[in-house]
């Protein structure tokens, strides 16, 4: 146990050395190292907890996506049916299913097989599994009963968190922060991570604005006080202003121009009343639906809607030709600037719900650093202090090996770029106390066979070789608890059994080699006579 | 210099004579501590109970805490807690999880916000909802019966089947006395509550394995040593190490404690209790006895032997 060749040696010593270097880039100026390599500049990454930040994690909603993939069937249907002159009667959207009936006059089979049209295989270009998008059966008294399959609307989810994720990403970025992270998580979530903000409140006004903008007439023809008790004519919405007291408007339901054909938004000024708006530009298209529209409704009133509320109600004084224009509606300058930024990224493609938020400003970030800092450094003192009274020069050699070993977890974390969160550092502190452990278990044994009466370099010898095993043996059994926190865990939890995880392998390595080693060169060097223990 | 020895060489102490005591005791306060989870319950934090915390620091002095009491309760947000936390212009404020969904919650930190004015700091604010608690609660019961499971495995493999037994019968003690310590406590019980639990187990798994390695090696060297003889001596031989290695675990863990921050208190407090109480206690008087229960070492000098190896 105690003899090592020189390339094994040398092998050690190299191993240590590379991992210990890997942590050197957490400990300088980051100017110092920004000139180095990619590869050597890998260092810890400091976790929400510790530099301040927000983790919000958001799920679509698959009620809204349901109810537009139904309506959206609906209107198919509609279409569908009145291209192909079928009469029908009561087309209407029933739990998961659209249900309309065939007029006794028309055919009823063929209508059935026009309707299968709408019914898409599900994949797309990749092959799917084969399933579609629409169940589609004919019940008694010629009614046919189209039902949105679980998988179509699982697919619909699936593309609406695609989607969000690329506008959330290009509003969050609107933001200036550093390395923010979005990706998705699990099938109907996405996660949202933004280091170092003051305040998340503009974070969630962003995240959680649907931002669907529309351009619609407002309907004079009818009455808004009649509607606004409860009878809204079929082709109108009852919706109502931003700022209190909330006015009522009629608009009607058909969209002349939607947010989806801008091409960008900027804020500005009005130059003559100087408050705050938004100028707007539509593309080519939608530049032609707007000047035909404002052309044919001189003189009258149309809205802009956002998410459901009337920005502002002007009139139309003159056909909009240019395709562009601006929003003016008791804007701040703050919200001005919002509404750009949400009207350039795009509408979601359904409205997200904040199921979880953590926010940590960076005071107390760096609160949590000092502390964390402290309390290693005097866990790590007392620990070197008692391991000197305790076995003296073996004392010695066993906090050099911890030393190497804290070292060595830096290094792994700086390595794989890991998160370190304020449970991690009591994981780090927590190694150290196992890695003391492996140190104590190889010296009481070797305490031990002295005690029965082998000579010094036998006992140091039998000492290691039957302390290894048990060495494994333990850190095996907390490897796994950490492995499995690791798995379960979220945010801190898994910054813990990060370190943990990590920690127990470096401690097994030091014990294996590094401790191994330094006490082997000793006995080399001077042949005891007893051992000091 | 001449080096601290804690335990002197070759303790004699008869432990296997303690299991007529210390079982039952084991086994009164376990029940004890399940009693106490169902009649005293757990502080379940907001992770899994749902709702919002807000930690927050008033900028111009020290905060005026029966003011803001009277303040949160005039919004008609529920049950409110507010407590003192850190220094005197630090508090934690607990909002129970409100009726009607994920965005009720959001509307409620608003609430607060609004309401507590601008001369206060929010140093730290988490909402988590209804769903997402529910999620959190199912992952950590998942995670910790998981942990078990595949420790049991491992154990089970590495040693005869009576060990791994054994060694779960120990460290699920532990962990219900350590549930036991949290309800009384009323300690905060949340996602780092789950991370304590797992790592006192895989801690008292540590030392458990450290004297079951030791019985092995023992009931393959002495084939003929009567079983609490046995026991007794390998316990014995490894005191000495089980008491430097509580000593300096201690040792980190007291600093977490003292220096770490009110954000790991309730975590380093659990800690302390279920590896440096419950732990070691543990290993000597449960683990080890246990195995004469459960029939380790009869049969020894047939061919049968738990030499494996």
């Amino acid at each position: 146990m105690l003899y090592f060749t020189r390339w094994k040696t040398a092998a050690i010593i190299l191993t240590a050395l590379i991992v210990c270097l890997f942590a050197v880039p957490n400990f300088l100026p980051e100017s110092m190292v920004a000139s180095w390599p990619k590869w050597a500049q890998r260092h810890v990454v400091l976790g929400l907890d510790l530099q301040g930040g927000s983790h919000i994690l958001l799920e679509v909603d698959t009620n809204a996506v349901r109810k537009e993939q139904l309506e959206g069937t609906r209107d198919d249907v509609r279409r569908v049916l009145r291209d192909a002159r079928i009469g029908y009667t009561g087309l209407t959207v029933r739990g998961n299913s659209v249900e309309v009936r065939i007029r006794e006059n028309a055919n009823p089979q063929q209508a059935l097989t026009k309707l299968q049209e709408l019914s898409v295989p599900l994949g797309g270009i990749l092959g799917g599994n084969g399933g579609r998008s629409l169940n589609i059966s004919q019940e008694a008294g010629n009614l046919i009963r189209l039902t949105v399959t679980d998988a179509a609307l699982l697919d619909r989810v699936r593309h609406s968190v695609e989607q969000s994720i690329q506008i959330i990403e290009r509003r969050v970025n609107e933001l200036g922060t550093v390395e923010p992270l979005i990706q998705r998580q699990g099938t109907d979530r996405i996660l949202v991570q933004v280091p170092g903000l003051q305040d998340p409140t503009r974070l969630k006004e962003l995240l959680g604005k649907t931002a669907k903008l529309d351009f619609r007439m407002v309907d004079t023809n009818n009455s808004v006080e009649q509607a606004a008790q409860g009878r809204v004519p079929p082709e109108d919405d009852l919706l109502y202003g931003t700022t209190a007291p909330k006015q009522p408007y009629l608009i009607e339901k058909r969209v002349l121009v939607s947010g989806g054909e801008l091409t960008d938004a900027q804020p500005g000024f009005d130059q003559r009343t100087s408050e705050p708006i938004v100028s707007f530009r539509f593309n080519t298209a939608g530049a032609r639906k707007f000047a035909q529209a404002t052309q044919e409704n001189v003189g009258k009133p149309f809205a802009i809607v956002l998410d459901n509320e009337v920005i502002s109600a002007p009139v139309i004084r003159e056909p909009i030709l240019g395709g562009s224009g601006q929003i003016s509606g008791s804007f701040t300058v703050q919200s001005a600037n919002d509404l750009s930024i949400l009207l350039r990224a795009g509408a979601l493609p359904a409205p997200l719900t904040i199921i979880e938020e953590r926010t940590v400003g960076p005071g107390l970030g760096a609160d949590s650093i000092a502390k964390g800092k402290i309390s290693s450094y005097v866990g790590a003192a007392m620990v070197i202090l008692f391991m000197l009274v305790t076995y003296g020069l073996f004392g010695l050699f066993a906090n050099i090996a911890v030393t190497i070993n804290v070292a060595m977890i830096f290094g792994v974390l700086s390595m794989l770029g890991a998160t370190l969160t304020l449970p991690g550092i009591a994981g780090i502190v927590l190694t150290v106390g196992i890695a003391v452990d492996s140190n104590v278990l190889i010296y009481e044994r070797i305490r031990e066979e002295v005690r029965g009466g082998r000579s010094p370099i036998n006992a140091i010898d039998a000492g290691f070789s039957r302390a290894l095993a048990t060495i494994l043996d333990s850190n095996i059994t907390t490897f796994i608890a950490a492995a499995v926190l690791f798995y379960i865990g979220t945010g801190p939890v898994r910054g813990f059994a990060v370190t943990l995880g990590i920690g127990i392998i470096t401690t097994v390595f030091t014990a294996f080699t590094v401790t191994r080693l330094i006490v082997a060169s000793w006995v080399r060097w001077r042949r005891p006579q007893h051992v000091p223990i | 210099m001449r080096l601290l020895r804690i335990v002197p060489d070759d303790t004699k102490f008869d432990f296997m004579r303690f299991r007529r005591i210390s079982f039952p005791l084991s086994a009164l306060f376990s029940i004890l501590a399940i009693s106490l989870y169902f009649f005293h319950g757990l502080n379940f934090g907001i992770d899994f109970k749902g709702g919002t915390l807000m930690e927050v620091r008033e900028i111009t002095g020290p905060a005026d805490l029966a003011k803001m009491r009277a303040t949160i309760a005039g919004l008609g947000l529920g049950e409110a807690q507010l407590q003192q936390f850190g220094g005197p212009s630090e508090v934690l404020i607990r909002i129970a999880e409100q009726p009607g969904g994920d965005a009720a919650q959001q509307t409620a930190v608003t609430k607060v916000k609004a309401a507590l004015g601008d001369k206060i700091q929010y140093r730290r604010v988490e909402v988590v909802g209804p769903r997402v608690s529910g999620e959190l609660l199912s992952y950590g019961v998942i995670g910790l019966g998981l942990a078990i499971l595949c420790i049991l495995v491992y154990l089970w493999f590495r040693f005869e089947w009576q060990f791994a037994l054994g060694a779960m019968i120990a460290n699920v003690h532990d962990l219900v006395l350590t549930i036991g310590f949290m309800s009384v406590t009323q300690i905060d019980f949340d996602l780092t509550s789950i991370a304590a639990l797992l790592t006192i187990l895989g801690y008292s798994l540590n030392d458990t394995v450290v004297i079951y390695d030791r019985i092995r090696e023992m009931l393959r060297r002495y084939k003929k040593m009567p079983m609490p003889d046995l026991l007794n001596a390998s316990v014995n031989q490894t005191l000495s190490r089980s008491v430097i290695t509580h000593v300096t675990v201690s040792l980190a863990l007291l600093a977490l404690l003292l220096f770490g921050g009110q954000a790991i208190h309730s975590f380093t407090a659990t800690m302390m209790f279920g590896v440096v109480l419950v732990g070691t206690y543990t290993s000597v008087f449960i683990a080890a006895p246990i195995l004469i229960y459960l029939g380790v070492g009869t049969g020894r000098d047939a061919l049968t032997s738990p030499d494996r190896n």
